[in-house]
């Protein structure tokens, strides 16, 4: 156990659990989303995000992005890198619902039948990235770690006076990334029409279309919205980590998972808040002990707050935001 | 209970724009608007409704009366599309609607309320009702991410301040935020006609019962219906909150909209529809004018050892 050495470095250390906890936040949302209105745990949300990392690297190597270039060139990769991993995401999240999950919405299907299916999803689009899209175009699919072009130079953009603390580029990208992200995601669920109609769904979804709002349409859009923050976080991840593989969603998805279950799933709100402090609390045990402990000490977190908050910190319901 | 009056009434005639909640009927006065065609509903061996036949006229106030369990709000359900008949169709202008999917009911112009209140608890008076709103515009999930269709602003419509207000001549408006606005007004215009627009913003959960009740009537009439259906509106209500409710469900009426109302407070039913159907057992074992009705001897047998006027 070495506390000096977090106790030294805590502000660094923080800096990085809140990078690390973005990402978990912005993937969280989509798990928390869906839930919400259908009461279901989507655990094909996962391969959502690793479709999104795909993407990224995808857009970097046709467009020739590599590291060193000019500015202009750099943001305009990346923004294009950003729209084109949200979509596909999205897409991806959509075709689940679509493909997945509606024929046995149709059909009644009990709620165990859901878990599986997505649990299937989720194993057909590893496996498709793993060895499908290999038979076909071989490397860089397979099952190996790919590199993606690290795109931003990683720069000290400014020391936060008093703790000596330099904020990297890439960081502040990703932060601020997630924050904007939330708040505007937050700002749509509580202030607008289609937020109602979300908001509707998920505290009665009867008496919600008896009321004249389209129950099909809200759960499409929750999927969308929920693939289309995977997207950003997917973006963001390869930013800070240059790496994507067909089985990078699984810890990502369990994480994201357990942040939003930590916040209280079902509230956009806790998946901010579960997302940092699984993050936060990862980076500090791996500190404390080594980063074999990152996991162990981030569920022991887990099943504490569980214990004495079983329905997570917030623990509202995303039927309960309000404005 | 605390006692709840009903300002509505009052505060209607001086503050209400009438126009703003007045509903345009698309059809002649008297017109058959809803045809229950000898429906039959069972559940396994359960017959909840045998050959029930009956119709609802435009602009009519039609009373579904009958003792507990003899099929009412079952009806209803199969009217809104939370049921599909076993036998037998329901038309709504000539349209059969049986099994067609609840929300696309209400788009054709049905809305209802309910027996217990099923109010979205967490969301204000307001947006309870905006909601309904909603369920009119017309702008897409698209259209209203990018705030593609945009129409020219009148005057009146136009921002205050400088630069927006040029912004807004130049690209117009977009439909969305000219929807959302008039949806709000809207609202809290039907939040005024039945009387609970002093506490428009507070969450459903907190309302006292009278409002909720009333509050769910304005939901209802915010989806525009042609046809409302009113499932015991008056359920725990005192003499004079059912006598308030009786000058609302006539308001409603002269709003331009039809009412069916599902009661089984007598006196109610007889002091406010144009006609009513009686049902027990899941039969229709009467229809006509309140007089005829109560009367009818297969009605008061019905009814027996409940005097008349009991709730």
């Amino acid at each position: 156990m070495d506390f000096d050495a977090l106790i030294s470095g805590l502000d660094r250390h923080t800096l990085d659990g809140i990078t690390r906890g973005s990402i978990y936040a912005l993937v969280a949302l989509g798990y928390t989303m869906v839930y919400g209105v259908m009461k279901l745990i989507n655990f094909a949300h996962s391969e959502v995000f690793m479709v999104g990392t795909w993407t990224v690297l995808g857009v970097y190597t046709v467009l020739g992005a590599t590291s060193g270039m000019g500015v202009g060139a750099v943001i305009g990769a990346t923004v294009l890198a950003l729209l084109a991993a949200m979509l596909a995401s999205a897409g991806t999240a959509l075709a689940v619902e679509r493909i997945a999950y509606r024929p046995l919405r149709k059909k009644g299907a009990p709620p165990l039948i859901f878990l599986i299916t997505g649990i299937g999803c989720s194993l057909v689009l590893v496996e498709t990235f793993g060895q499908v899209l290999k038979a076909f175009f071989g490397p860089p699919f397979g099952r190996v770690t790919v590199n993606v072009p690290s795109v931003i130079e990683t720069k000290v953009v400014f020391t936060i006076p008093g703790l000596d603390l330099p904020v990297t580029n890439t960081r502040l990208l990703i932060i601020i990334g997630a924050i904007v992200m939330m708040v505007a995601l937050d700002t749509f669920v509580n202030k607008s029409r289609l937020g109602r109609g979300v908001r509707a769904v998920a505290q009665d979804p009867d008496t919600a279309s008896l009321m004249g709002v389209n129950q099909e349409r809200v759960i499409m859009l929750v999927f969308v919205l929920g693939g289309a923050m995977a997207g950003v976080a997917a973006l963001l991840f390869t930013v800070q980590y240059d790496i994507t593989k067909f089985d990078i969603g699984f810890i990502i998805g369990i994480k994201a998972f357990t942040a939003a279950v930590l916040g209280g799933i079902g509230n956009l709100r806790g998946a901010l808040v579960g997302g940092l402090l699984l993050g936060v609390v990862e980076v500090y045990a791996s500190q404390i002990w080594d980063s074999s402990w990152t996991d162990v000490t981030a569920f022991i977190v887990l099943v504490l707050v569980l214990m004495f908050r079983p329905t997570g910190l917030l623990g509202e319901s995303l039927g309960k935001a309000r404005a | 209970m605390p006692e709840h009056k009903i300002e509505g009434a009052e505060v209607l005639k001086d503050t209400s724009d009438h126009d703003a909640i007045a509903h345009e009927a698309s059809g002649a006065m008297g017109d058959v608007l809803l045809e229950v065609d000898h429906v039959t509903l069972r559940f396994g061996g359960v017959v909840a409704l045998n050959d029930v036949n009956f119709e609802i006229r435009r602009g009519e106030i039609l009373g579904l009366i009958g003792p507990n369990g003899a099929g009412k709000t079952t009806c209803f359900n199969a009217m809104t599309g939370v049921y599909t008949p076993t036998d037998g169709t329901i038309r709504f202008k000539g349209k059969e609607i049986a099994g067609t999917k609840p929300h696309r009911i209400n788009h054709l112009g049905i809305a209802r309320t309910f027996q217990n209140i099923r109010l979205f608890p967490e969301m204000s008076a307001l947006e309870n009702v905006m909601v309904g709103c909603d369920a009119r515009h017309k702008t897409s999930v698209l259209g209203v991410l990018f705030r593609a269709y945009r129409v020219r602003p009148s005057e009146e419509e136009l921002p205050a301040n400088g630069i927006r207000r040029s912004f807004a001549k130049v690209f117009g408006i977009s439909r969305h935020t000219l929807e959302e606005r008039a949806g709000r007004r809207r609202s809290m215009e039907l939040l005024r006609f039945v009387g609970i627009a002093d506490r428009a913003h507070e969450v459903a959960r907190n309302l006292p019962y009278g409002y909720q009740r009333r509050l769910e009537i304005a939901r209802a009439l915010a989806t525009e219906p042609e046809l409302i259906c009113l499932d015991e509106p008056a359920a725990g209500f005192n003499p004079a909150e059912k006598e308030d409710l009786m000058g609302l469900i006539r308001r409603i009426r002269d709003l331009g909209h039809t009412v069916l109302v599902i009661e089984h407070d007598m006196k109610l039913v007889l002091g406010v529809t144009d006609r009513i159907v009686v049902l027990e057992f899941g039969q229709k074992i009467a229809e006509g004018t309140p007089e005829e009705v109560a009367r009818n001897p297969k009605v008061i047998a019905a009814y027996l050892g409940e005097p008349d006027d009991a709730a």
